[in-house]
């Protein structure tokens, strides 16, 4: 390998590397802030709402991140409405792991069982603190491992970004490669950074599952 | 008469844990041995040895002489000769009742299917519970999944059967409809060695009990001398957790 | 046409044999993930089984292979295999091959640890009483295990295809004409005469996916519900 080529190529990756953890995780917020509103709606069977957000969910998790971008980057301005790419980005991760996260935390929320309400409600609760002080943690907690999972899903997900002209980390090794064809220095680099990336998160994963030892895993994609 | 079963200097450890040490029984044709001892005395354990379920240390299992080797090639034909019924029942989620029962004699024993069929069905008569033949497991209170557990092994006309704490997870009011299955087993003459926390039905069934305490067989005797006149502290203390 | 279709741009659909066009890409894509995830089912089943067995060379190198898959992304996986293999071991793969071999690599793994799972969900009191039965190793397996596993197993397995539908759009990026592709090619010929066919060709791309993958997730769910 090139340590020439690898020295002068890092400070593009760095800044690429920036560039997608900066879109991955603003994204990934999102995705939480709208699965958490979706599993309400859902859990609490609010009317109307709860059928927009199920036809949400199964629009967003049947079809591909790639797709759903080249929808919003470049058909969206012909019906008037410009996002800039990174927005795109953001916007289009928010919406695809938002319908995953809902399904996870609905899922959580469903299976607390009904005798915890009761137990809770015989001893002078009312609904919205049992919900606050019962409900809620176990939700959270059971679900855990399967947002872990998704956050690891969406961290992954972030690699076709470079498809609505970001210059993020595919980008940048695509483009180096092509300029300069070192393929091995430019892949070695790729895959170097999206190990930073990404295996911390997958760590803290595997340890969170085996705490919560909840019998799921995840259910990303 | 030669034994059915002859169990000699077993020793049976769990990661350097002595579980059982030097056990020895015999069993004759149609005795039935009832074995009793606090929970973790290793009674449970000593079954599943007898079948090769657990690997032993140490000694040997006979089967009408012969050793029951738990990783030789001969193991599955000799577990068909001695039945077990678990505590947990644990039969087959995915098969009918009728399945779970003829699963073994035709796949395992080559029987003929409707032969198999037939005794399964005369054999649920017995039971009670022919009318849930083609029923599932999950259909069946626990009570009557433990007879067909029981008839499961029965079909596979075994020289000995084994009942590892049968009634242990069943509710109070299902616990007679099973030890009564078993009682009548008893009394056409099976050879049977039972483990067991139900006292009264131990002293009814038994032809000879053996009290197990920290992996060694402390006192053994015809069940009347046994439940009224233990010989041994242990075995005195141990009868008398059971009254209050 | 009524101006509404002309200026959402889904106009340019209905010229020509474009319709036909778009679908013949989305076959392109469909076609890698069948192939891929036949692959993937008989790899990982026999992947999964061996998981179960307790080696711990067999346990180390499934657990790196585990961790690869999971944590990279499929678009890096397929940059190296494609770009890379290309320069490291002078093949010349086709970017369908690529994306097959790249695709199997990731269901394998996906599927091995789902198979593990539903191995050892299974009780061992389960092999413990058809061994009590005097059942062999092999008939445990063919008449008790195999049977429950597949039970959980299958909603599973059907989930893995949607995934791999989804995940087969990525082709495009190595080249491959697929139907994204085909859509460019489609607004990029008809840009003077329809510039709004971005907005409708990728509209009806996303549907198209949705259309695909939809009773697929569908059935796997109803399956779930039977199996529990």
């Amino acid at each position: 390998m090139d340590t020439g080529a690898l020295n002068s190529y890092l400070p593009l990756y760095v800044r690429a590397f920036f560039l997608t953890v900066r879109i991955g995780w603003t994204g990934i917020a999102l995705s939480l802030a709208i699965g958490i509103a979706g599993a309400f709606v859902l859990h609490f069977k609010v009317p109307v709402l709860s059928k927009v957000i199920k036809a949400y969910v199964e629009l967003f998790r049947n079809t591909p991140l790639l797709v759903q971008l080249f929808f919003i980057y470049f058909g969206l301005p012909k019906a008037g409405i410009a996002i800039p790419a990174e927005t795109c980005g953001i916007l289009g991760l928010g919406l695809l792991g938002g319908s995953y996260m809902t399904e996870s935390l609905r899922s959580g929320l469903d299976a607390v069982p009904v005798s915890q309400t009761e137990s809770a409600l015989a001893l002078g609760f009312t609904k919205r603190r049992i919900f606050m002080y019962v409900i809620l943690p176990q939700a959270v907690i059971s679900t855990m491992p399967a947002v872990m999972a998704n956050i690891i899903f969406l961290l992954k997900e972030t690699s076709v970004f470079s498809a609505i002209s970001l210059m993020d980390l595919m980008f940048t090794a695509k483009d180096l490669i092509g300029l300069y064809y070192d393929t091995t220095e430019c892949l070695f680099l790729l895959v170097v950074f999206y190990m930073i990336m990404l295996l911390p998160v997958s760590m803290l994963g595997s340890f969170v599952e085996k705490k919560v030892r909840f019998g799921i895993y995840g259910d990303q994609v | 008469m030669d034994p059915i079963l002859t169990v000699e200097h077993l020793h049976k450890e769990f990661d350097g844990y002595t579980v059982l040490d030097d056990v020895n029984m015999t069993v004759n044709p149609g005795e039935v041995v009832v074995i009793v001892g606090p929970s973790g005395c290793g009674k449970s354990t000593f079954l599943r040895c007898l079948n090769g379920l657990e690997k032993i240390e140490d000694g040997k299992v006979l089967l009408d002489g012969k050793i029951i080797n738990p990783t030789g090639v001969d193991i599955a034909k000799d577990r068909q000769k001695i039945g077990m019924v678990f505590q947990s029942y644990d039969l087959f989620p995915h098969k009918t009742i009728l399945q779970n029962i003829t699963l073994a004699p035709v796949k395992v024993q080559g029987r003929n299917k409707d032969e198999a069929v037939r005794e399964a069905v005369s054999l649920l008569e017995r039971v009670g519970l022919s009318n849930k033949k083609d029923q599932y497991p999950r259909q069946l209170s626990g009570g009557q999944k433990q007879r067909v557990a029981i008839v499961r092994a029965l079909i596979m006309h075994p020289e000995i059967l084994l009942f590892d704490e049968v009634t242990a997870a069943l509710d109070p009011e299902m616990v007679r409809e099973v030890l009564e299955v078993v009682l009548s087993l008893a009394k056409e003459g099976r050879t049977m060695l039972i483990v067991t926390h139900e006292m009264a039905f131990a002293r009814a069934v038994a032809d000879r009990i053996v009290f197990i305490d920290g992996g060694r067989i402390v006192e053994e005797g015809r069940p009347d001398e046994f439940f009224t006149d233990p010989r041994t502290e242990r075995a005195r203390r141990f009868l008398d957790s059971f009254e209050y | 046409m009524s101006p509404v279709i002309e200026s959402i741009g889904i106009d340019v659909l209905f010229k020509g044999n474009n319709m036909m066009r778009l679908l013949s890409g989305l076959m392109a894509a469909l076609k890698i993930s069948m192939i891929s995830v036949v692959l993937s089912i008989v790899i990982g089943l026999v992947l999964g089984m061996l998981m179960t067995l307790n080696k711990p060379a067999i346990k180390v190198v499934s657990r790196i292979y585990l961790e690869t898959v999971r944590i990279m992304p499929q678009m890096v996986l397929l940059f190296i295999v494609y770009f890379g293999a290309t320069k490291a071991m002078g093949l010349n793969l086709s970017a369908e091959t690529a994306s097959i071999i790249v695709f199997t690599f990731w269901g394998s793994a996906e599927m091995a640890d789902l198979v593990r799972g539903a191995l050892i969900s299974i009780p061992v009191i389960q092999y413990e009483s058809s061994y009590a039965l005097g059942m062999t190793g092999l008939q445990t397996y063919l008449y008790v295990i195999i049977p429950q596993t597949v039970r959980r197993l299958l909603p599973l397995a059907i989930n893995l295809i949607t995934r791999m539908i989804k995940t087969t759009s990525l082709v495009m990026m190595i080249g491959i004409v697929e139907v994204l592709k085909v859509g460019q090619q489609i607004i990029e010929a008809n840009r003077k005469s329809s510039p709004n066919a971005a907005f409708g060709v990728f509209a009806t791309v996303f549907l198209l996916y949705f259309i695909a993958c939809w009773p697929i997730s569908l059935l796997s769910r109803y399956l779930e519900k039977k199996a529990a």
